[in-house]
C-alpha cells in the first residue's frame, strides 16, 4: 500500500520537475551536498556495526556453534541410498454393488460408445482396480511420476507415466509422457479423490470417462495475483474421442487441447475457479458396436473431425479457510461436441452389407454437485448429471437405404442421473462411501444403483490438487 | 534539452526506486515465518503469508491464489518436516518457479536449522498423521527464531546482495532485542517449571521443553486423529488421579473437546495464539511469546 503511494509519488515529483527546473538548480547542488554527507554518517555507522557483529560472533562461543550443528545434524534424517528412493503409496479400492439393470450391457443412449471404461461398478463384491504410485524429482531440472493401474483381473495399465520439468522459470512447465488430459475439471483428478464412485455422465459420453493421452503438456501461469494459467496439450489422440484402440500409425500429432483457468479468494473462506477448455481430434475409423434392425451385432465406425468445449467451476468454503471441521465443494462442468465426418455402417459385413454415409452430431451436457463436510470426518454430497443429444444427422438413413432402427445406440435421448453419497474419512488416509443413484443412461426404466466403497491409500502422503 | 534529460533520469530514478522497494517476493507457509522474514528483510521484500493462524497448516488446499503467489516468489520460507506435505509440494510443481525449488537458495526450511525433537523411532500411520522427520512446530521455543533467523538474513543477503548490508543490519538489531526478550521471557516462565500440561496437538512441544513443563496428556489420541469421545473419557480419569495445571489448544483447534475437558474436570482450558494473529495481543513475534507466557501465568496464579 505504501510502497505503491510512494511510487506514485516519486513519479509524480518527476514529472513535476521542470515547471520548477532553473531555481531548482542551485537548489539540487544543496541536496546532492546533504545526501552525500548522510552517505557517510551511514557506511561509517555500519561499518561500525559490521565491525561489533564481527566481534560478538566470534565471542559468542565456537563451541556452542558446534554442539549446536551436531544436535542439527543428529534430528536430520538418515542418509544413504534408501533416502533416493521414490515417494511410493498404494490405492486399494473395492466396491459393493446392488444394481437393477446388468452394469455390463450398459450403455448411454443417444450418444456414440465411447468403448471406454464408463460402466458403473459390477454387482455384488468386487475389487476395484488397484492403484500403485511412484513419484520423485530426477534432478534438478526434472520430475517424474509413474501412476499404474492393475485390475483386478490381471493385467497392469500405465495411467500416467509423465516426466515434468521443475527448472523452468517464469511460470513455464512441460509435462511429457502420458497424463490425464487438462480438458475440464474432473478429467485430471484421480479416481481415488473423486467426491462420487463413479464419474459424471458427461465425462463418460463425451470423454471415454477419463481422457489420459500420451502427449506433451506446455503450461504456463500468469506473473499476476489472480491466478490464471494457459495450457496446451498435443497428443497422439490414443483414446475417446480420438482412435480408442491407441491412436494410428502416423507422424506428428492426432489431438490438441487447450485450456485455461482463472482463479482466487474471496475473502479468506471461499476460493474459487473457472476453466474453459477445447479439445479437438480427427478419428480415423474409430469403432463402435451396436445391434441393427435385423438383431444383428455390427460394428460401425467414424471418420471425421471432433470438437469439443467446456466450461468448468469450483467453489470452495470453509470458515476462515480451515476446512478441518466444515467445508462446502460445490463443482460443475459443462460439455459441448460437434462432431463431423462419414458413418461407415457394418465395417465386418455380418448383416445388411458395408456401407458409408455423412455424420454430423451436436451433443451437450452437464453436472454439478455439492458436497458438505458436516463434522469432522463426515460428508455428504448430491450430484446431478444430465445430457442432451442434441441433433445428430446419419447420411445413411434415406429412404430405400437403413433407417434409424439400424442405429439404435444413436437414437435420441436426454439421459439423467441423480445421485446422493455419505462418506465417512477417519483419516486422510482411507474413506468408506455409501452411494445412491438413479440413473436414466439407458431408454427404458431406470436402474436403481447402490454402492457401498471403500478407497484406501498406503505409503506416502498425496498432495490433491484443487 | 537538459530538461528533457533530467525528468528521464528522474523517471528512470523512480522506476528503480520503485523495483529496489520490492526486490524480493518472499512466500511464508505460516505466519510466524512472515512476521520473521518481515522483521529482517524490512521493506526491501513483500512477504506473503499463506496461511492464517485460523488455519491448521497440516491442512491447507492448493488453492490458485497460493500457485499465483509461489510463482512469483524469490523465496520460501517453511517449517518443513513435512508439516506441508499435503499441499506444498504441489504448489512447488505447478509454480513454474525453479528458483524456490527444494534444494535452491530460495528454499528455506526453518526446521532443518534447529535440532528437532520426538523424532519417532517407529514409523506408521497406525500411529496417526506423525511427522518422520521430528516435530514441525519449532516455533514455539524462541530459541529456534533466533537460529533461524541468522540463517534467514543469511539467505537474503545471498538472493539480494545490493541489500546485504541492510539484512545484516536489521537482523543484528531484531538479534538483539530477541535475546533480550528471550531473557525476559525465561525469567518470566522460570514459574512453569515443571508445571503439567495438557495440549491438543502436539504443537508446543518445543514451548514445554524449553520452559521444563510436562506434557501430560494430548486431546488427540494420535496425532492428526481428532478426539474422540473414548479418548476424552480416559483423559478424565487419568486427570482425576494426576491433575494438569491446564488444558490448551491452537486457535485452529475445535474448542470443544478441551472445553470438555475443563469442564469435567476444573483445570481450565486456554486457548494459546500459537502463532502471529493467533489473538490480538500476538501481533507479532514479541507479541506472541508476551501473550503465551502471560496466559501461561494467568492459570498459575
Ligand atoms: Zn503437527
Amino acid at each position: 500500500m505504501y510502497r505503491r503511494l510512494l511510487c506514485g509519488m516519486a513519479f509524480a515529483v518527476a514529472l513535476s520537475a521542470p515547471l520548477a527546473s532553473r531555481a531548482q538548480d542551485t537548489e539540487l547542488g544543496k541536496i546532492r551536498e546533504e545526501l552525500r554527507q548522510l552517505k557517510e554518517v551511514y557506511e561509517r555507522r555500519i561499518q561500525a556495526l559490521e565491525q561489533r557483529l564481527q566481534q560478538s560472533e566470534a565471542k559468542a562461543g565456537k563451541a556452542e556453534e558446534a554442539a549446536l550443528q551436531a544436535a542439527v545434524q543428529a534430528s536430520s534424517r538418515p542418509a544413504g541410498e534408501n533416502a533416493f528412493n521414490p515417494a511410493l503409496s498404494v490405492i486399494l479400492n473395492g466396491t459393493l454393488g446392488n444394481l437393477k439393470r446388468d452394469p455390463n450391457a450398459y450403455r448411454i443412449n443417444g450418444f456414440v460408445p465411447t468403448m471406454g471404461e464408463v460402466s458403473p461398478p459390477p454387482r455384488g463384491l468386487s475389487l476395484g482396480e488397484s492403484e500403485l504410485v511412484l513419484s520423485a524429482s530426477v534432478d534438478h531440472l526434472f520430475r517424474g511420476a509413474l501412476i499404474a493401474a492393475i485390475a483386478p483381473g490381471g493385467g497392469i495399465e500405465v495411467e500416467e507415466g509423465y516426466v515434468q520439468t521443475l527448472g523452468l522459470s517464469s511460470g513455464f512447465t512441460i509435462k511429457a509422457g502420458r497424463f490425464f488430459s487438462g480438458v475440464g475439471y474432473q478429467n485430471a483428478v484421480h479416481a481415488h479423490a473423486w467426491d462420487f464412485t463413479d464419474a459424471p455422465l458427461a465425462s463418460k459420453a463425451f470423454l471415454g470417462g477419463q481422457l489420459a493421452e500420451d502427449g506433451i503438456q506446455v503450461k504456463w501461469v500468469a506473473p499476476t495475483e489472480l491466478y490464471v494459467d494457459l495450457g496446451l496439450e498435443l497428443g497422439r489422440g490414443r483414446k475417446f474421442p480420438g482412435v480408442p484402440d491407441g491412436g494410428r500409425s502416423k507422424n506428428g500429432f492426432g489431438s490438441g487441447t487447450l485450456f485455461t483457468h482463472a482463479g482466487g479468494d474471496l475473502g479468506a473462506s471461499t476460493a474459487w475457479q473457472l476453466g474453459i477448455s477445447h479439445l479437438r481430434t480427427s478419428p480415423q475409423g474409430r469403432g463402435y458396436n451396436d445391434v441393427d434392425s435385423t438383431g444383428t451385432a455390427v460394428n460401425n465406425s467414424f471418420t471425421g473431425r471432433s470438437r469439443l468445449w467446456g466450461i468448468d467451476g469450483i467453489l470452495k468454503w470453509a470458515p476462515n479457510g480451515n476446512a478441518t471441521s466444515t467445508n462446502l465443494k460445490l463443482q460443475g462442468e459443462y460439455f459441448r461436441r460437434t462432431e463431423s465426418g462419414a458413418l461407415t455402417y457394418d465395417t465386418q459385413a455380418a448383416s445388411l452389407g458395408t456401407q458409408t454415409g455423412s455424420y454430423r452430431s451436436k451433443q451437450s451436457g452437464w453436472y454439478a454437485q455439492g458436497i458438505y463436510q458436516f463434522m469432522p470426518e463426515w460428508r455428504v454430497g448430491y450430484r446431478h448429471d444430465r445430457l442432451n443429444s442434441g441433433t445428430t444427422g446419419i447420411g445413411l438413413v434415406a429412404p430405400g437405404a437403413l433407417t434409424a432402427a439400424d442405429f439404435p445406440v444413436l437414437g435420441g435421448h436426454n439421459p439423467r442421473r441423480n445421485s446422493v453419497m455419505l462418506d465417512w474419512s477417519p483419516s486422510e488416509f482411507s474413506r468408506w462411501r455409501l452411494q445412491l443413484a438413479r440413473d436414466y443412461s439407458r431408454f427404458g426404466v431406470p436402474d436403481n444403483q447402490v454402492f457401498l466403497q471403500y478407497v484406501m491409500s498406503l505409503g506416502a502422503h498425496s498432495a490433491h490438487k484443487f | 534539452m537538459k530538461t528533457i534529460l533530467k525528468v528521464l533520469a528522474l523517471i528512470g530514478l523512480s522506476f528503480s526506486f520503485c523495483q529496489a522497494f520490492a526486490a524480493l517476493n518472499i512466500f511464508a507457509c505460516e505466519p510466524e515465518w512472515g512476521a520473521l522474514a518481515q522483521e529482517i528483510a524490512g521493506d526491501k521484500a513483500a512477504v506473503y503469508s499463506a496461511t492464517t493462524a485460523l488455519q491448521d497448516a497440516h491442512r491447507i488446499e492448493a488453492r490458485p491464489s497460493l500457485i499465483a503467489r509461489i510463482r512469483s516468489a524469490d523465496l520460501l520460507v517453511c517449517s518443513g518436516s513435512e508439516l506441508e506435505i499435503g499441499w506444498l509440494p504441489l504448489l512447488l510443481t505447478q509454480s513454474g518457479n525453479s528458483r524456490i525449488q527444494r534444494g535452491m537458495p530460495g528454499y528455506l526450511e526453518a526446521s532443518q536449522q534447529v535440532a528437532r525433537i520426538e523424532i519417532p523411532q517407529v514409523v506408521a500411520r497406525s500411529l496417526g498423521d506423525i511427522h518422520p522427520g521430528g516435530n514441525p512446530h519449532i516455533h514455539t521455543d524462541a530459541r529456534n527464531i533466533a537460529r533461524v533467523a541468522e540463517v534467514l538474513a543469511l539467505r537474503l543477503a545471498q538472493l539480494d546482495p545490493q541489500n546485504a548490508v541492510a539484512y545484516k543490519f536489521r537482523s543484528e538489531a531484531f538479534g538483539a532485542r530477541w535475546r533480550a526478550a528471550i531473557e525476559r521471557w525465561e525469567r518470566a516462565g522460570a514459574r512453569l517449571k515443571d508445571v503439567p500440561v495438557v495440549v491438543y496437538h502436539r504443537d508446543f512441544s518445543y514451548f514445554i521443553r524449553w520452559m521444563g513443563m510436562r506434557e501430560a496428556g494430548s486431546l488427540e489420541p494420535k496425532p492428526g486423529i481428532p478426539p474422540t469421545p473414548a479418548h476424552l473419557a480416559e483423559l478424565v480419569e487419568q486427570m482425576k488421579r494426576a491433575p494438569a495445571k491446564v488444558i490448551v489448544y491452537s486457535p485452529y483447534n475445535d474448542p470443544r473437546a478441551a472445553q470438555f475437558l475443563s469442564e469435567r474436570t476444573g483445570i481450565p482450558a486456554v486457548m494459546l495464539p500459537y502463532t502471529v494473529g493467533g489473538n490480538e495481543k500476538a501481533k507479532d513475534l514479541f507479541g506472541l511469546f508476551d501473550e503465551t507466557i502471560a496466559l501461561f501465568l494467568a492459570v498459575m496464579k
